[in-house]
């Protein structure tokens, strides 16, 4: 996606669990519905240690963890995106996966 | 006589030790023949002539360790390596390899646990450096000698840049940080065999990188792969999730593993660009979009 306010292209993060999407030009970051609310909870919980509250129903499973560096990945909830892997494995990439 | 036969008759005579079957009907095929490394396959028996200037003493430990290793990796037929040429030679048993057509059957779990029990047991005294640095090293080295005849090419300011931006560790360039465990030093999918051939269990092959370092670079070329965009989430998550319920020390049990991934995984992924760039140049092509897909993430990695 392209960040509302300068149009550089976003990079989506996986921070404990959130998706955090963070433009590559101004470093502006967007939040998903709920997101805010997460990342409030998880606040609370670092500073007041107790049980967690039940944790809302997720509406796409987590994608693994990424560097910053990290292509934005297809597979992470906003569909699309921009992997190279989707219907079929490229030819060259099978190629790499076996060299050194 | 070159290589290449010389090879082939080493292997047909480490084959058929007993004298009078010279003119067996067995098999014979190159499995590589590379710069870097030569092998043979004749029958059950491979041979494999390694890189020219191969420290005959390091070979023999890390020959020896898969001697003891034998659960973890294919243990050699023989333990000394014999000259041919200016080439050292080793045998080995024949194993099968993952399809090279079939990718998708890749035997992520089965890698990750064999990595998970390599990296968590005693390292061997005396063993050298594990050479994964020392090969993205070399890949570097090889982009500049590539530049020196095509002064034109435009994508590689950023791959040099991301190579600067890492530690010297990772660069080859000073002793790699904490505790060494026992690393196979070039994972990637052509490493894996099966054991006896062709159900057997899956073992690790070649060991001219093994050695002691940091075990997150074991893990950093999928982990690369996955962060460039080029490998499936669910591909890297069966590799990562195997590792762990592995007992493999090189990432945390559980929490962001790419406090420890994120410099190798940087390294392999400059290491690749470069030796993408240097193919396209040698072949007159430009990059395809896997290819750019590394120097996109080079690029990031130095973005302001």
């Amino acid at each position: 996606m392209q960040c509302p306010k300068c149009h550089a292209p976003m990079h989506t993060y996986n921070r404990n669990g959130i998706q955090i999407e963070q433009c590559s030009g101004c470093r502006g970051i967007f939040l998903d519905y709920g997101e805010l609310e997460a990342l409030t909870r998880l606040e609370s919980q670092w500073s007041q240690p107790g049980p967690p509250p039940p944790a809302a129903p997720q509406a796409y499973p987590a994608a693994p963890a990424a560097p910053a560096w990290g292509a934005p990945h297809g597979g992470g909830h906003h569909g699309g995106g921009h992997g190279h892997y989707g219907h079929h494995r490229h030819k060259s990439f099978g190629h790499m996966l076996f060299s050194s | 006589m070159t290589l290449l036969p010389a090879l082939t008759e080493q292997a047909r005579t480490a084959a058929h030790p007993r004298p009078g079957t010279a003119s067996c009907g067995c098999g014979t095929a190159a499995l590589a023949d590379r710069p870097d490394a030569t092998v043979v396959r004749h029958a059950d028996t491979v041979a494999k002539a390694h890189a020219p200037g191969t420290d005959p003493a390091h070979l023999a430990l890390r020959v020896a360790t898969a001697a003891r290793l034998p659960d973890i990796l294919l243990p050699p037929l023989t333990p000394d390596a014999v000259p041919l040429h200016d080439r050292l030679v080793t045998f080995w048993p024949y194993g099968a390899p993952v399809d090279p057509d079939d990718p998708d059957a890749a035997p992520w779990e089965a890698a990750a646990t064999l990595l998970a029990r390599l990296h968590a047991g005693a390292p061997p005294a005396g063993l050298p450096p594990m050479r994964g640095p020392a090969k993205a090293a070399r890949a570097l080295a090889r982009l500049h000698a590539a530049l020196r005849t095509a002064p034109d090419e435009r994508t590689h300011p950023v791959v040099l840049r991301a190579w600067a931006a890492l530690p010297p560790w990772a660069r080859g360039e000073a002793p790699m940080p904490g505790p060494p465990a026992l690393c196979h030093g070039d994972l990637h999918l052509g490493q894996l065999v099966r054991h006896p051939a062709p159900e057997g269990r899956w073992l690790l092959i070649d060991v001219d990188d093994l050695g002691l370092g940091v075990p997150a670079w074991d893990l950093a070329r999928p982990a690369a792969w996955y962060a460039c965009g080029l490998l499936p989430p669910d591909e890297w998550t069966r590799f990562l999730t195997a590792y762990q319920r592995a007992g493999g020390p090189a990432v945390p049990a559980d929490g962001d593993p790419w406090s420890v991934l994120d410099i190798p995984a940087r390294a392999l992924t400059v290491q690749t660009a470069a030796l993408a760039i240097v193919r396209a140049l040698a072949a007159h092509r430009p990059l395809d979009e896997v290819e750019q897909a590394l120097i996109d993430a080079c690029a990031r990695m130095t973005a302001p």
